[in-house]
């Protein structure tokens, strides 16, 4: 590095922007606080407040001490960094969540206390699926994307500390997200639920990852631009579309926390699970098929199968996925044609999906035998596994006259969790552990066997979740259905609920074995962090007996 | 960098692009890939030519086998009625004891009324029918607001305290609470209706509290304590009791009144429904229906709150 490179900048653009994104964020705080219309409402104005604050002071204090220098010759990797942080907490408390209201569905009773509203089944279940999607999976997506995108273009992240501020702009969306929902505050959209603020928010710190995105590939010392790099870039944009139609609301004050949406009936439908299903299509697979795009080849040091499949099930897993989201409403008040456009398109996209499943696995040709010895590269393929059961099963589950046994079951509960905890909880855990070596400057992870216990722990757990989740699904679709033969129904509702009693029980146990096994990888990456990894045991024959000896 | 290669393992020659070490092979598209995929696309136009498909201008492409999905729902639910049989209409014509005394209409009844209740009533009077604190126990022969078939029946159609003009309406007053009783005087009338349950109560408190209860208890649940259906005063005489029987129940009770709410189904249940629950329930109930309640020592002791027995207070 030259002594230039190290000069501090004086008083950049970019923290600028900051400080003055800070101040207005401060006024409209001090405002909000004091005409809110509601407590809740209050309480987020000094969330923002605080945040406002702290930023303005961090980066004062920067500019102070000139920490903000520009090193074009090394990468971004801090943010990285605390990427994999942010993504091993929200990855625990999204999943203990999981757990309780798992908990709380076997056994109502357990965790309910009337006076407490917040720990309600309906205030904690956005908590656990935003936790684990956005907060977990957002981190992950960020951090894996900063890291892939500057290697594979050879480029430091464009913008300063721009990236700075899309990773603590994220976090306060997800604390102003969790916070608002225990406190009452929801759009009522699933995946959706944050109000109008919090989603305005959400917009500026994404169209602000969007430009760092943007700017390292303009930035790029590599003449074409890979293809995990496409799959980024599809998420950010299309997440960017569907988040802010999707929110498009009106407040009933610009001091409430409530706004109502400018869309209605099926409309509002139709648009909420053309964003939801596109949520899953664009977050929770384009996405994290861009961190198998980098890490399987990386870690199995094969090339990428066939760059032509990588073309053509790129475009068409776009192109397509888009239009499916009617079959989330089938056998509603949705026009009939629009569903069969919804279920048909899904069928479509089958193979498009499995596309990028055959992109990973045949990548593996060559190295399977690595399969054995490397529980990271295992963890990565069995996500990949799942990945193509997930995207089999949601293409059946389309088409009308299965959905009309599946629809509203635990069917869809089992079938979302194969997808979420199966591919993109393995690939992600895959992925982090690859990056904290490389991150940290290590050899390796500290325990090798730590990681196959993970693996092992989470696979069972993940087997247990799925296959009870099948099984009440299905039992609870043919139970609603059944009718007596004087033409009755034969069960009351609540019967087909404490019907699923064990099966409910078994779901606890798997996601509390999944839970058990990130608790693993968190000592693991921290003892790794730590330095506590042993040498690699050196092969000769003397070294070993003597220092047993030496230890007894 | 754009060198192409030949892998060592698969013989197949690279793109040569290479991006921080990764490299692409040249490999085609799967055959089986590409067949399975065009197969789902001409499955996909097959169904669209099918069925309701392409939104047009105005309207929409129905599909060459005219199928939709209203057309089959009104067919299920004719199918239904069919299923349903001839009682499914008499329901609709007879009257409440018609339905009782004839045998194959009551069985109809009682199917329909075990479905309905099952799923619309069992939340509040329990699966049973049983009821819980605040819910009345529908299974004895004990009733607030009278148990013929005919009182069963407006009950369930306009509901109790429900916001329906015709709903059945009283209102307890909260003694305490609002000052018309001074505290003494709340503790006095709990020892006095503890007396009239016919379990020991003090003396003294049960005499003072006597012109009291003429004065402020009297109108409603009758001088001697035996309630009224007419306003669905409870009977204070008996064991059965919707907010429990301990003197602390009976305190709170007089102190702050709770009056439960019951929701009118007639807009939610069709007639024939309605009438089937009503039979249903005066069947389960033992059905004697009397307009005065039966004798305290034929009543099973259905203290809904399952406290202490009496004894034990």
């Amino acid at each position: 590095m030259t002594a230039t490179a190290l000069k501090p900048r004086g008083a950049p653009g970019d923290v600028l922007a900051v400080i003055a994104l800070s101040a207005v964020g401060l006024v409209w705080s001090l405002c909000a606080a004091a005409f809110a219309d509601d407590g809740p409402f209050r309480i987020h104005a000094y969330v923002i407040m605080a945040a406002s604050i702290a930023s303005l002071v961090a980066c004062v204090a920067g500019l102070a001490d000139g920490r903000f220098v520009n090193r074009p010759d090394r990468y971004a990797d801090d943010v990285i960094r605390a990427g994999v942080f942010a993504s091993l907490f929200w990855g625990v408390v999204g999943m203990l969540v999981g757990v309780i209201i798992a908990c709380q569905l076997a056994w109502p009773d357990l965790f309910y206390f009337p006076s407490a509203g917040w720990l309600n089944f309906g205030r904690l279940r956005p908590v656990h699926t935003s936790g684990v999607v956005f907060a977990f999976g957002g981190n992950v997506l960020l951090a894996t994307s900063f890291y892939v995108v500057q290697r594979t273009c050879r480029a430091r992240l464009f913008g300063g500390i721009a990236p700075w501020f899309v990773f603590w702009g994220y976090q306060l969306f997800i604390v102003l997200a969790a916070s608002g929902y225990v406190m009452g505050i929801t759009q009522g959209k699933e995946y959706a639920e944050p109000e109008w603020y919090t989603d305005i928010w959400l917009t500026i710190v994404w169209v602000i990852y969007l430009l760092v995105f943007l700017g390292t590939i303009w930035k790029r010392k590599e003449p074409h631009i890979y293809v995990a790099n496409w799959f980024y870039l599809a998420f950010i944009v299309t997440i960017a579309v569907l988040h802010i139609t999707n929110n498009l609301a009106v407040p009933i004050s610009p001091f409430s926390s409530k706004s109502y949406d400018i869309f209605a009936g099926v409309q509002d439908a139709l648009t909420q699970w053309w964003y939801g299903h596109n949520a899953v299509g664009f977050f929770l697979t384009a996405a994290f098929l861009a961190i198998m795009y980098y890490f399987i080849p990386k870690r199995a040091e094969r090339p990428i199968y066939s760059y032509r499949l990588s073309i053509v099930h790129f475009w068409a897993l776009i192109f397509i996925y888009i239009w499916a989201g009617p079959h989330h409403l089938h056998y509603t008040a949705l026009p009939q044609w629009a569903q069969t456009l919804g279920m048909t398109f899904s069928v479509m996209l089958w193979m498009p999906s499995w596309g990028g499943m055959i992109n990973g696995l045949m990548t593996l040709s060559g190295a399977w035998d690595k399969l054995r010895t490397d529980p990271v590269l295992r963890m990565l393929v069995a996500a990949v596994a799942f990945y193509g059961m997930a995207t089999f099963e949601g293409p059946v589950m389309s088409i009308r006259e299965v959905n009309a046994l599946s629809h509203y079951t635990d069917w869809t509960i089992g079938h979302v969790h194969s997808g979420a905890l199966g591919w993109v909880g393995f690939i992600s855990f895959g992925a982090i552990y690859c990056m904290v070596p490389w991150l940290w400057k290590k050899q390796r992870m500290y325990s090798n066997a730590l990681i196959e216990w993970h693996f092992w722990i989470s696979t069972i757990g993940i087997l247990l979740y799925i296959t009870s989740m099948w099984v009440s699904g299905i039992m609870e679709g043919l139970m609603w259905r059944e009718y007596t033969p004087q033409g009755f129904l034969a069960h009351t509702f609540v019967e087909t609920v404490a019907a699923k009693h064990v099966e409910y029980v078994v779901r606890m146990a798997g996601g509390l074995m999944y839970l058990s096994g990130v608790l693993l990888m968190i000592y693991n990456v921290w003892r790794t962090i730590r330095g506590d990894a042993p040498e690699e045991v050196a092969t000769s024959d003397l070294a070993y007996p003597a220092n047993a000896v030496a230890a007894e | 960098m754009s060198e192409r290669e030949r892998d060592d393992h698969s013989g197949v020659e690279t793109t040569g692009h290479e991006w921080d070490g990764i490299k692409e092979l040249d490999n085609p598209l799967p055959r089986w890939w590409l067949i399975v995929w065009y197969a789902c696309i001409a499955f996909a136009i097959v169904y669209w030519v099918l069925f309701p498909a392409w939104p047009t201008l105005n309207g929409y492409t129905p599909g060459i086998l005219g199928q939709s999905d209203r057309v089959n729902v009104a067919n299920d639910m004719k199918a239904l009625e069919a299923q349903r049989g001839a009682e499914g209409v008499m329901l609709e014509k007879a009257s409440l004891e018609q339905i009782e005394k004839t045998p194959n209409l009551q069985a109809f009844a009682m199917a329909e009324g075990q479905a309905i209740f099952g799923n619309n009533c069992a939340p509040c009077h329990g699966a049973g029918g049983t009821g819980g604190k605040g819910y009345a126990n529908l299974r004895d022969d004990v009733w607030l607001w009278g148990g013929q078939l005919a009182d069963i029946e407006q009950t369930l159609k306009y509901g109790i305290r429900s916001g329906h003009p015709l709903a059945r309406m009283s209102m307890m007053p909260s003694f305490g609470r609002d000052g018309l009783l001074k505290p003494q005087e709340v503790n006095d009338l709990t020892e006095y209706v503890v007396f009239l349950s016919h379990r020991a109560a003090n003396s003294a408190a049960v005499a003072r509290a006597a012109p009291i209860f003429a004065a402020q208890c009297a109108a409603c649940h009758g001088p001697e304590g035996k309630g009224n259906q007419a306003v669905g005063a409870p009977n204070l005489t008996d064991s059965d009791w919707l907010y429990g029987s301990d003197r602390k129940s009976i305190h709170d009770q007089i102190w702050a009144a709770k009056g439960g709410v019951m929701p009118a189904w007639i807009d939610r249940l069709t007639p024939a429904q309605i009438k089937a629950v009503a039979v249903y329930v005066h069947v389960n109930s033992g059905g004697s229906g009397q307009a005065t309640p039966v004798a305290e020592a034929a009543a099973p002791a259905t203290d809904n709150t399952a406290a202490a027995t009496p004894a034990a207070q």
